[in-house]
């Protein structure tokens, strides 16, 4: 439960008696509190620091160190406050957390040392407030990477027994681990290098004789620069098959960006060598020869920056995207424009929109070539706004892709934007969690209650008591409201799953005749338990019925030496043969009846005299299905 | 020739294109049209009043809590609303905190409606307190009358079946999905079918207020449970 919410307890449950005259069941009594005491201040000194707050305030979160009764281990007898040894500093955020219900994160602070402090006092740093959470999230995720590099530095040590292709891969990756990955880094650098320069050089024209044209080197000197092309892609090739063979995941390798660009650079070779000098597909062979140019994207595995570069252009794409569809719109108003603008003048350039596409886009980017001008007065002042407003649309985006850029080559070098998201996940759930757990603590304590009903009626105080201080006031006082809601409606809380089962169970409609022994049972008790135990052993020969335990719930009400309700020990055997349906479906119909006659004698003494051995009943039951 | 008179028609586009725009900028002047949506909305954030509640000594005589009974109540309430009223959306959040498997807004809409006397939208401090002595200090006529108003939503001095419905339908909501026996569409109505039976004696369709009174007082149950949360400051 939320921290200020706890001061309103007193007027959700006064609002309850809006249900009273609509409910047509009585209400449980509600908890009385034993030693009501009255609100006090307690001192908390801190290193010397006193801080002073009132009890109720530190017990709106009891499973925390100063919630609990933990906190008594620190108080001093002698100076009548709570000593802690621990940061003054840190601890005004704690406070603040009782007292306001959000935990903050302050930006001096260092984050271990909040971290430290935080497990010392029991709270678990996702309930760090929306406005924190993100710096914390940062600084926790900054650290986590400067403990990760030194532990890297010293990683590089080979271990003894990795295989062969682990070690080939390992090479691959990081070519600083042995100087033979350094050797072949270089060479394949040197290569990639070479093979791009051969392509340009390729088309240089070279020195001819005089009597014919300029022809390219490439025509020229044929055999060298194939034997050149030819002795590149040989390389690239063996380090293609040589990384595929070391990869962990073949799968995963085939499919990754890097080496897509590998196969794109040396395949047209390999398309060049199986086609011949057909006539009709060199035009398609010429065009191939362009994919030659990406080989120039395998530097990126050499260098760190390219590969950011490219990762900022990705994450950048909604920008770029905006860009360019403001410029496409620009683009075409103007073109429009201009086309009608200039219709009228002679020998006009401006021959149709499409046509002034051109003119807009070189006056836009301001470049101005000057192949098309307009002519007209109301051509030139159309274009001077274009030319105007084309250096405001541009500029535009422009800062946000360059802010983007630093950012991520500052940050995010490691492209942890996926870990992020996954870690948001888990926060969200572990909070999910935790108010789950708030609402089946309901349930639990439900179960509890109904045995503090039965001991009130046989005075045992002793057992009473242990239970109930498992549950703080405020806790039992809400118990209390939502117990009220339940009578009111009729209807009760369950879990999901239960509720999964009974829905099931509802659509099925198998019920089977009921034990007229324990339908006798309904005036016995006003409590909910006589009438759940009466649904609860109807769907026993359910085929489904193994999903059907009653959780948690009733295992930890065996208690030793406790007095239970026969209800619930009914319900607590229903569900050993519910697990043996499962194996031995063909004496379904045995064991029900087995188990409902046998324990008649104790559910017609209800609650009060029969002191139910508990266990030995249940080895019975044990025995009897297991025929 | 045709280039002339192209050329005046350039001309005259400008011309048609500036006047547009001059008298769209003429038009935003004289505040006819507005191009921005959002300058009406900064008017209603101003009215969020920071409201002081009367001295400790009026609400004491005014209430039946004692001084320190106020100071706890007080502190409580102002530590979740600080402005020192609660609207209907936090009063919505509050209430919803305290049952986590439903929906309790619609529940709690009626609720707010039922302290908010004055119907000014807020709730006061001395709303608050006012409501909150009558249902756990007020004698019990005083909790049924305050129940009575509570079902009747529009305030006219009868419980009719819709306005019933709708009460039940807002306590079914906050029981959530995951109940036991399973919520039905018509177990809310069954409900209501009941309570009239019950409470309508003169079998007309609706409750007033004596009837309603009259029904409770006889009933053991009712009479049981207003005296359940007596003690609860």
């Amino acid at each position: 439960m939320a921290a200020g919410v706890a001061a309103w307890l007193p007027f959700a449950r006064a609002a309850a008696i809006g249900w009273m005259p609509v409910a047509n069941l009585p209400m449980p009594v509600a908890p009385t509190e034993k030693n009501k005491r009255q609100d006090e201040l307690i001192i908390l000194n801190v290193s010397g620091r006193r801080f002073e707050t009132w009890r109720n305030t530190l017990d709106r979160y009891p499973d925390t160190l100063l919630g609990s009764s933990e906190k008594e281990f620190f108080y001093n007898e002698e100076t009548k406050e709570y000593f802690f040894d621990r940061d003054p500093d840190v601890f005004r955020s704690i406070l603040n957390f009782y007292r306001t219900g959000k935990l903050h994160y302050p930006r001096y602070e260092c984050i271990s040392s909040y971290e430290e402090e935080l497990a010392f006092f029991g709270i678990i740093p996702e309930i760090i407030g929306d406005c924190c959470y993100e710096e914390y999230k940062d600084r926790k995720r900054e650290n986590a990477e400067r403990l990760m590099d030194d532990q890297e530095d010293n990683k590089d040590a080979k271990l003894p027994n990795m295989t062969f292709r682990e070690t080939m891969w390992r090479a691959f990756e990081n070519p600083h681990t042995s100087t033979m990955a350094l050797v072949f880094y270089y060479v394949t650098g040197f290569f990639i290098a070479v093979s791009v320069i051969t392509n340009v050089v390729e088309t240089v024209p070279c020195g001819s004789s005089p009597n014919q044209k300029e022809v390219p080197c490439g025509e020229r000197y044929t055999v060298a620069f194939f034997c050149m092309d030819t002795a590149c892609v040989m390389i690239f090739t063996v380090e293609y098959l040589m990384r595929l063979f070391a990869a962990p995941s073949r799968y995963r390798f085939m499919r990754s960006v890097m080496s897509i660009i590998d196969v794109v650079a040396i395949l047209p070779y390999y398309i060049g060598l199986v086609m011949t000098d057909n006539e009709d597909v060199s035009g398609a062979f010429v065009t191939l020869r362009v994919f030659r140019v990406f080989r120039i994207f395998k530097f990126s595995r050499h260098s760190q920056g390219l590969r950011i570069l490219g990762y900022t252009l990705k994450s950048c794409a909604s920008e770029l995207g905006f860009l360019l569809f403001s410029l496409t719109m620009a683009i075409i108003i103007f073109a429009t424009v201009m086309f009608y603008a200039e219709k009228g003048s002679s020998s006009s350039k401006f021959t149709s929109i499409p046509a002034s596409f051109w003119y807009t886009i070189v006056t836009m980017t301001t470049l101005g070539y000057g192949d098309m001008v307009p002519k007209t007065i109301a051509g030139k002042i159309f274009g001077s706004i274009c030319s105007l407003s084309g250096v405001l649309v541009i500029a535009l985006p422009v800062p946000v892709i360059v802010s983007n850029f630093s950012r991520i080559y500052h940050q995010n070098q490691r492209a942890d934007k996926r870990r992020a998201q996954k870690v948001q996940k888990a926060r969200l759930a572990r909070i999910r969690i935790t108010k789950t757990e708030g609402s089946n603590a309901f349930l639990h304590s439900k179960r509890n209650g109904l045995f503090n009903e039965a001991l009130e009626f046989t005075n045992s105080t002793e057992e009473e008591q242990r239970l109930s201080k498992s549950t703080s006031l405020l806790e039992s006082q809400h118990h209390h409201l939502l117990h009220c809601l339940e009578k009111t409606t009729n209807h009760e809380f369950v879990d999901e799953q239960y509720y999964q089962q009974s829905y099931l169970e509802a659509g099925l409609q198998n019920y089977p005749s009921r034990s007229p022994s324990l339908s006798s049972q309904d005036g016995v008790t006003g409590t909910c338990c006589s009438r759940r135990s009466k649904k609860h052993h109807t769907p026993l020969p359910n085929a489904s019925a193994p999903a059907h335990m009653q959780p948690l719930t009733h295992t930890h009400t065996h208690q030793q030496g406790l007095q239970e309700l026969s209800t619930i020990h009914i319900q607590t055997l229903n569900i050993l043969p519910a697990m043996m349906l499962k194996f031995c479906n063909q004496f379904s119909s045995q064991i029900t009846t087995a188990i409902i006659s046998i324990p008649t004698p104790p559910v017609t003494t209800p609650e009060g005299d029969a002191h139910l051995p508990a266990a030995p009943t249940h080895q019975n039951v044990v025995k009897v299905s297991a025929l | 020739m045709l280039s002339a008179i192209w050329e005046t028609e350039g001309l005259q586009t400008v011309g048609i294109v500036v006047l547009v725009f001059a008298s769209i900028k003429l038009l935003h002047l004289l505040g006819l049209i507005s191009f921005s949506e959002d300058s009406v909305e900064d008017e209603l954030e101003l009215s969020a009043v920071r409201h002081r509640p009367e001295g400790l000594e009026q609400l004491e005589a005014q209430t039946r809590f004692s001084r320190k009974e106020l100071q706890i109540l007080y502190r409580g309430f102002k530590n979740e609303c600080p402005s020192g009223v609660v609207n209907e959306e936090t009063f919505k959040d509050i209430y919803s905190q305290f049952f986590p498997q439903g929906d309790a807004s619609t529940y709690a809409h009626f609720l707010f409606n039922a302290f908010d006397t004055d119907h000014n939208g807020s709730v006061s401090f001395e709303d608050f307190v006012m409501g909150l002595s009558i249902l756990l200090r007020g004698t019990i006529q005083e909790k049924l009358n305050w129940a009575f108003n509570l079902y009747d939503i529009n305030k006219d001095g009868y419980i009719t079946k819709e306005e019933m419905l709708d009460i039940m339908k807002a306590i079914y909501d906050m029981m959530g999905k995951c109940t036991y026996p399973v919520l039905k569409e018509e177990t809310p109505r069954q409900h209501v079918e009941v309570f009239f039976q019950k409470m309508d004696k003169n079998k007309d369709g609706v409750v007033t207020i004596d009837e309603f009174i009259d029904c409770c007082q006889n009933d053991e149950n009712i009479m049981r449970s207003m005296h359940l949360f007596e003690n609860v400051l």
